[in-house]
């Protein structure tokens, strides 16, 4: 028994290993496409062709590719992922500053996505193929369309610039900037710690519409999904039983059904979080939101090579992870997976 | 078992014009079932309709999409230009009729690209099985491992902004979902006795991949395709958006969102009525895949 936990463990061991080593070669060859010449990057177009092949050989570009690789991965190794072109400072700092602007609202959009779209696709399963069940589906569906950035756009004009109520562009109106000290990064949290509400309620404000669109892009996977796994516990007999018994049909769906799927919906939303980073990068273009969509997007715009290699080699890793962690949670919770 | 097999030797029969008129039927059927359903009727209809426009363009386009008019710039939508006119004076409705073809070239290349990658690499993984699964699984799961719009940003970033590069990327990040759907199928029936039979007959791997295999995958496959036909729409035009895809003064949608994106605030036509294209095809390709799936594929209903 315990032989064979050791051997399925090395097995996952090695195909996560591999797939690592597979997410580093492609990123290495997207970096190695890029039509940028990194020597030229560093030194400058008015350089001399001392200077460049002195910085050639100690980059290393004038080696074969395969030992440029092998030079890759042992700069990663040593936490090493290069020095932007565009900022000067090593990518992994650039990066660890414009996250937490992300997260808080890739956060807020799964509230609200998960918040609403379980609700809803218990509803569906349980008014399955009546007209509620339709609008549902039609409604999450039209979510799931919409080119983001068009909503993010016609979000901007009607609840900001033709009914104001909410913030425009950004995470604060320019007057509160730089009012509290930068402490998380996390505007709302650093705002409660400096104890300025004025500060968190301008915060909210800004956060409120690209995360409520962002939310609403990931509604309609949410609420399939708890659609599909409702149904499959709605059919079961333990559902006929605890009717005949007589509990309520409220009980029954909350207490026994949905008391199943709650697993199986945590892991769900845990890649439905990941996905959102996709629609980040065109929501925060429109909204100005000084985050990591926004920070991929303006590298790739400039052929910064080194930041984006580090981004594409971040979300894979983001996305591995992600998948790696439903799979872990799914086991811990569920027994009956063993 | 002996259904799938009854349907194999329908496949197979020798006389090619009544395979043609049972193939015809069968589309029939499919399209009347299409239609029965509200949404994919929907979906069925806007997408016939983006074809025919993409044909006939030329004819039912009031103005022509590229010329510029600076006495008629940021018109608001009148009887003149049904959509309004933009920052240069073109009007809106004709530059979205004219970018049916943008869309439909895009999605005409890739699912040429997908389509046959994915079912080529997805059923040689399933029927061989063996290492050359394993690698081929390993790659798919590398590209699994991006969300497409990241993955594609960073291909057009390494090959050059435009159109030709956009879709190129676009195809390159859309096959392995295929390629799974495809290997799973092929495993299901690798087994099954009409493979077996063949095999004994002496068919060589390639003629039952082409022959027995893959007609079994297409249904799904087709329905597969259609559904991330509403992704590749969306991507592609977040592409353009981004300055990666489609160049002005190219009326490639997302595109002419980016441009407007600057007078947007006094002049919400430059961005509703794009926009509201992307919606309209990306939902009735959404709806047409669900339609398809339950018109072909009765074991997922």
């Amino acid at each position: 028994m315990g032989n064979e936990r050791l051997s399925a463990f090395t097995r996952q061991a090695g195909t996560i290993l591999a797939t690592l080593v597979g997410l580093l070669i492609l990123t290495f060859c997207i970096g190695r496409l890029m039509p940028v010449d990194p020597v030229r990057a560093i030194v400058g177009e008015e350089a001399d062709q001392a200077t460049y092949e002195m910085v050639a050989e100690r980059i290393g570009a004038n080696l074969p590719l395969y030992q440029q690789f092998i030079r890759y991965m042992n700069d990663l190794l040593h936490g090493d992922f290069g020095i932007s072109i565009r900022t000067g400072q090593p990518v992994i700092n650039d990066i660890l500053h414009v996250m937490p602007a992300t997260i808080e609202l890739a956060t807020f959009a799964i509230l609200f996505g998960a918040g609403i779209g379980i609700p809803l696709g218990i509803l569906a399963a349980v008014r399955r193929n009546r007209p509620v069940d339709h609008v549902i589906r039609f409604v999450t569906l039209i979510g799931h369309s919409m080119p983001i950035f068009w909503t993010g756009m016609i979000g901007l004009i009607v609840f900001y610039a033709v009914l104001d109520l909410v913030g425009g562009g950004g995470r604060l109106s320019d007057y509160y900037i730089g009012l509290v000290p930068e402490t998380t990064g996390f505007l709302l949290i650093d705002a409660v710690l400096a104890g300025d509400w004025e500060v968190f309620w301008d915060a909210v404000n800004h956060l409120l519409l690209p995360a409520s669109i962002l939310g609403y892009s990931s509604m309609a996977y949410i609420t399939r999904m708890t659609r599909s796994f409702m149904l499959d516990q709605l059919n079961q007999e333990y559902i006929i039983t605890a009717r005949v018994k007589g509990l309520s049909k409220g009980r029954t769906v909350w207490h026994h059904a949905f008391a199943n799927i709650r697993v199986q919906l945590v892991t769900i939303v845990a890649l439905a979080y990941g996905s959102l980073l996709e629609g980040a990068v065109l929501i925060e273009t429109v909204f100005s939101w000084p985050g990591f969509g926004q920070y991929i997007t303006n590298n790739m715009l400039i052929g910064d090579m080194n930041a984006v290699m580090t981004c594409v080699l971040l979300v894979g890793i983001i996305f591995i992870a992600l998948n790696l962690l439903s799979d872990a949670l799914y086991k811990i919770f569920d027994p009956r997976t063993r | 078992m002996t259904v799938s097999f009854l349907s194999m030797q329908d496949v197979a029969m020798p006389n090619p014009r009544s395979h043609r008129n049972s193939a015809f039927h069968r589309l029939l059927a499919v399209i009347r079932e299409l239609l029965g359903n509200p949404s994919s009727g929907f979906g069925f209809i806007v997408i016939s309709i983006l074809l025919l426009t993409a044909l006939v363009a030329p004819l039912i386009a009031p103005y022509d999409p590229n010329v510029i008019d600076l006495g008629q710039t940021l018109q608001a939508p009148s009887a003149q230009h049904w959509f309004g006119t933009d920052e240069l004076g073109r009007d809106i409705l004709s530059r979205i009729i004219y970018g049916t073809r943008i869309s439909l070239t895009i999605i005409t290349i890739v699912s040429v690209i997908v389509g046959p990658v994915g079912l080529v690499v997805g059923t040689t993984a399933g029927y061989f099985g063996g290492w050359y699964d394993t690698i081929m699984m390993r790659i798919t799961d590398i590209f699994l491992s991006f969300p497409s719009l990241i993955l594609s940003l960073a291909f057009v970033a390494a090959l050059g902004a435009g159109l030709e590069n956009a879709i190129i990327a676009i195809g390159l990040t859309a096959w392995p979902p295929i390629a799974r759907l495809a290997r799973a199928e092929t495993l299901t029936f690798r087994g099954a006795d009409y493979i077996s039979a063949s095999r004994m007959q002496g068919a060589s791997p390639l003629r039952i991949i082409v022959k027995s295999i893959m007609p079994m995958c297409l249904p799904s496959v087709l329905v597969r395709i259609t559904l991330s036909m509403a992704t590749v729409i969306l991507t592609a035009a977040g592409l353009g958006f981004l300055g990666l895809g489609a160049q002005p003064p190219l009326p490639e949608w997302g595109a002419m969102i980016a441009t407007g994106r600057r007078y947007m605030l006094d002049n919400w036509w430059l961005v509703a009525f794009p926009g509201g294209a992307i919606l309209l095809v990306s939902l009735a390709f959404n709806l047409l895949g669900d339609g398809l799936r339950d018109a072909l594929d009765p074991k997922q209903r």
